[in-house]
């Protein structure tokens, strides 16, 4: 866990005395909505279809349990009883109320968090694997990096105003769990031949209208390089990036147009001028970062395989064992996955109960921590193995143990039509279908990982073009219709989905699904053949053949 | 950017002026003199002339609403104001699924 140092206390407090200021000059009529906007924007709160939305900055997914406990709180209090976690490790509450919103971020500010660089035109939270520093394929915390990243980024005078947002993500494991590949910035943190430690840098990635993956433009940095080279690729961005055309502003489009390789030179040109200036980052600096994150003070323990042995003659507590427990670097430990995708629920949505119980159960069993995963679920990182059964029986009483994580009702969706303002068709209902549809979990364990990614429009919030599965929701005449891209993947291998076909209506989306799925299994080779790997063994055609075939 | 007043619009049927309250983001509907929260009392135009009179109003009050636009409406057989569009009827009707419930 990170702990704030004074600056970023007084700063954020400060943030909402001036808020407060400003909401009461808004009320008054003494600033329009035009110029109050940004400054609402600046602090995390946007105007969606029924009310405004806050939406409070997670950094690197990581929680304490006096924060989850406080978002409870707010949901409570200001909203109408819970939250919303998000692909981007945010929490949005949708019902808040401007009038109250500064007594909110008072409350959220006590302990220390804040909306602060959740919107506008820089450098965004920056996102991480939910497993970091207990992943056993892991070799050191991002997180500490992604903070020596966000104090250089916070308020940098040369970047609050960049062409368009930007994103960065970071991951230090073999497996990527934070989706580096689709982010302006990615960063894979890994050790080379001669046993340094470094990043490789990819730029580039992105969904949206013009989906990119990122493109590798150094193999190999040096740790303390990482500041000057990014600060050398922002100003690139800076300088060649457009302004003139928001579809054209992102990062993406420029390393597109002008190619990775002429990016990279350019990069690295502007580079050679800082790289030994005051960016670089000294071993002093960095130590100082990782003395700020606390760590838990674990038990000696040895691996419970005889208890555990034991438990697992409950078969549901095996099954939700095998499902949502992941192995931890430290033995006897490990680390549980929360599962906010139960049958027929909203993706990703917690009640106030279930975030003040499972900051309980944080204190209890994972040393008062909680991650918040870019799939929607949360994470207890530090849970000892022989706690695993009791914990699992307060998370099932709390209707959070579901075993589903990775399975084809672990579904991303984006708020969509029912309560965002740029929607043009709703998403929530469809996961909701969808997991009604196939909510035998035994037949879930049998088609093995599958991840479905729902949008309600091509912003692609929900990640559609990386879904195994990808929908994405389209207004034609007035009537949703669900378009469908399949073999798509966020992991280490990367790629965008491909459009199946045409778009189906709302109607028969759930069902085109279920044809998919059947496809799937007539032709996988043996059960343990991956869905999206037949797919891409494969190819659309069998598929496009059962969907589009009767009609 | 054109401001919603010099842009051009047809009105082909009824509509209605909306918009989100300020204090809390509310929806909200231009009425004859003022601003309800429920769509039964707003003021429908059968011309693109009175609906822009309405918006005109609606932009003259940017205190209590925010982003006023024109939204279309149908007129029910037992003479209700009903909302157009699926967007419009989760404006007015909230999300189209249950709400989670906190304990
Ligand atoms: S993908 Fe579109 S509809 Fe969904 S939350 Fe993002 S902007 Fe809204």
């Amino acid at each position: 866990m990170y702990v704030y140092d004074e600056f970023d206390r007084t700063f954020v407090k400060e943030r909402v005395n001036d808020f407060r200021g400003q909401v009461k000059r808004r009320l008054a009529g003494e600033l329009t909505e035009d110029e109050f906007k940004p400054l609402r924007l600046m602090n995390g709160v946007y105007l969606q279809l029924h009310a405004y939305m806050l939406r409070i900055a997670i950094p690197y997914g990581t929680l304490s349990s006096k924060q989850l406990r406080m978002l409870g709180h707010v949901a409570r209090k200001y909203d109408k009883g819970y939250g919303h976690f998000t692909t981007r490790q945010n929490i949005q509450f949708n019902w808040i109320k401007l009038e109250e919103l500064p007594d909110a971020m008072a409350d959220l500010a006590s302990v220390g968090m804040h909306g602060l660089q959740t919107s506008g035109n820089c450098i965004r939270n920056i996102t991480t694997d939910h497993f970091a520093a207990v992943a056993p394929d892991e070799i050191e915390d991002p997180r500490v990096w992604g903070e020596i990243i966000r104090q250089w980024s916070t308020l940098h005078p040369e970047f609050t105003f960049l062409p368009r947002k930007f994103k960065i993500a970071i991951s230090a494991a073999k497996a990527d769990r934070a989706a580096i590949r689709v982010h302006d910035i990615g960063l894979r943190l890994y050790e080379n031949e001669a046993g340094e430690h470094g990043f490789e840098v990819m730029v580039g990635g992105g969904l949206g209208r013009t989906p990119f993956l990122g493109k590798t433009i150094r193999e190999f940095l040096p740790k303390r390089d990482l500041l000057s080279y990014l600060e050398a690729v922002l100003r690139v961005y800076n300088q060649f990036g457009r302004r003139d055309n928001i579809y054209k502003a992102r990062i993406k489009i420029l390393v597109h147009e002008i190619g990775a390789e002429a990016f990279s030179k350019e990069v690295e040109a502007e580079w050679a001028q800082i790289k030994s200036g005051p960016l670089a980052l000294d071993t002093i600096t960095v130590a100082d970062i990782v003395s700020r994150f606390q760590y838990p003070a674990y038990e000696a323990l040895k691996d419970e395989t005889e208890a555990l042995e034991s438990a697992k003659r409950d078969k549901q507590f095996e099954t939700w064992y095998e499902n949502s427990v992941a192995p931890h670097n430290q033995p006897g430990y490990a680390v549980v996955t929360v599962s906010l995708k139960p049958e027929g629920a909203p993706p990703g949505d917690a009640t106030a109960e279930q975030m003040e119980k499972i900051a309980g159960l944080a204190d209890r069993f994972s040393f008062g921590e909680i991650r918040v995963s870019h799939v929607q679920n949360l994470v207890l990182p530090h849970v000892a193995q022989r706690d695993l059964p009791e914990l699992w029986r307060s998370l099932d009483a709390l209707g959070v143990a579901t075993p589903n994580v990775n399975l084809i009702s672990d579904i991303i969706s984006c708020p969509g039509l029912d309560y965002c303002s740029l929607a043009n068709a709703r998403s929530i209902p469809i996961a909701q279908g969808l997991t009604r549809r196939f909510r035998d979990l035994e037949k879930q364990r049998d088609l093995g990982p599958i991840h479905i990614n729902i949008d309600g429009c091509i912003n692609s919030c929900g990640h559609h073009h990386i879904g195994n599965i990808g929908i994405l929701g389209v207004e034609k005449n007035g009537e949703e219709v669900y378009q469908i891209k399949l073999g798509g993947r966020s992991d280490s291998k990367a790629q965008l989905g491909e459009l199946l076909g045409p778009a189906v209506p709302a109607g028969e989306i759930i069902d085109v699904v279920e044809n998919i799925i059947d496809v799937y299994v007539e032709l996988r080779k043996n059960p343990h053949e991956r869905f999206v790997n037949v797919v891409h063994r494969v190819g659309l055609e069998p598929f496009k053949e059962r969907i589009y075939a009767a009609h | 950017m054109t401001s919603p007043l010099q842009q051009k619009f047809k009105v082909n049927g009824p509509v209605v002026v909306t918009a989100n309250r300020t204090t809390d983001g509310i929806v909200i509907y231009r009425t004859a003199n003022g601003w309800s929260a429920k769509i039964e009392d707003a003021a429908v135009a059968m011309t693109s002339t009175v609906a822009l009179a309405l918006l005109k109003d609606a932009h003259a009050d940017s205190v209590y609403a925010i982003g006023s636009y024109v939204a279309p409406v149908e007129i029910s057989e037992s003479k209700e104001i009903v909302p157009g569009n699926l967007r419009e009827k989760i404006r007015q009707a909230g999300p189209t699924f249950e709400l989670p419930v906190s304990g």
